[in-house]
């Protein structure tokens, strides 16, 4: 990976410009052409590097959110994975090393919302769904310092 | 008035209707190309100039933490997560959580409910690392800084990615709310 994408990677993770033409301002920055900014984040897009340039939003502004998990029969993992990704109400759904081996986060509505999808999730999956919601966030998100060595 | 709730000195910013349609809108990301607020600008029927200003008080006011660039650790050689929780004392657990969230190693630090008998945690940190031995030595780093020798704890390393996207606003029902 070169160091202009590394810089784009890294050095845009908070603070993206919010102006008419904020890839023309990060090209003015990287003493690089505006389109060769566009083409290089659309490459970093298409590869999975970038995940989106956009907002990460607190958990409980918009929306209530909850972590959720099952402990599953390793031979019906799979198969309850895939009922927990198919909500559009999970957007991450991992397995984990741990008896309870299916962790997944939940954003609904309001606090009815997600009891509703809680509740469905439970229902066919036919498996209990501990739900431990947010009570205190610790960490100031300024992304993630990627270091190349 | 209701005197017996303590007052805030600053009003919070109160998201309305059509900042969960600016937040939909941008929920799978900022498209790349010349003017992209001008594209979500005409996508929800407001002007550049208004979501500008919009995403400009959302973070202000904190309701967005983060404005940019949103990475994938895997596909960036940041292979190994484990989600490290924590049986803390309630009475020690709001001034034990900035140590931990402190860590450049760190990317989610939270407090929630106990789940006795069953779950006994009530603090969970991520942990990032370029293998399983570099967490494990974040994670050995953590405990010494922050005196954490005492604390039982369990490492839940990922396994396998089932999906991995954005949260969804839901804008419609929102609207539908009063």
């Amino acid at each position: 990976m070169n160091n202009i994408d590394q810089r784009l990677l890294n050095d845009y993770q908070h603070g993206f410009p919010l102006s008419a033409a904020p890839y023309a301002d990060i090209a003015h920055e990287l003493g690089i052409t505006e389109d060769e900014v566009l083409t290089r984040l659309q490459a970093l897009k298409a590869s999975g590097a970038i995940s989106r340039i956009g907002a990460v939003v607190r958990p409980n502004t918009i929306g209530v959110s909850t972590l959720a998990a099952i402990q599953a029969p390793t031979e019906e993992l799979e198969r309850i994975a895939a009922i927990v990704s198919a909500f559009p109400e999970v957007n991450h759904n991992y397995e984990r090393e741990h008896a309870i081996n299916l962790w997944f986060v939940i954003t609904a509505r309001n606090a009815l919302h997600r009891a509703q999808v809680l509740t469905n999730i439970a229902a066919q999956t036919g498996y209990a769904v501990h739900s431990f919601p947010l009570e205190r966030d610790f960490h100031i998100d300024l992304g993630f310092e990627l270091k190349w060595t | 008035m209701d005197l017996t709730t303590p007052r805030k000195l600053e009003t919070p910013y109160q998201a309305d209707a059509l900042d969960l349609r600016l937040l939909a809108a941008i929920q799978d990301g900022l498209p790349i190309a010349p003017h992209p607020y001008a594209d979500i600008a005409a996508r929800i029927g407001i002007s550049e100039q208004a979501v500008l200003e919009r995403l400009a008080a959302l973070q202000h006011a904190g309701i967005i933490k983060r404005f940019g660039v949103v990475v994938r650790h895997h596909e960036l050689g940041i292979a190994a997560n484990a989600m490290v929780v924590w049986d803390v004392a309630d009475t020690q657990v709001d001034q034990l959580g900035p140590c931990l969230a402190n860590f450049e190693f760190v990317t989610l630090c939270y407090r929630r409910p106990r789940r006795l008998p069953q779950w006994r945690y009530n603090l969970y940190c991520m942990i990032h690392g370029k293998s399983r031995d570099e967490v494990l030595a974040h994670l050995t780093h953590m405990i010494q800084s922050c005196g954490l020798e005492d604390l039982p704890h369990e490492v839940l390393f990922s396994k396998r990615r089932f999906k991995q996207r954005g949260a969804a606003y839901f804008p419609a029902p929102v609207l539908a709310e009063p």
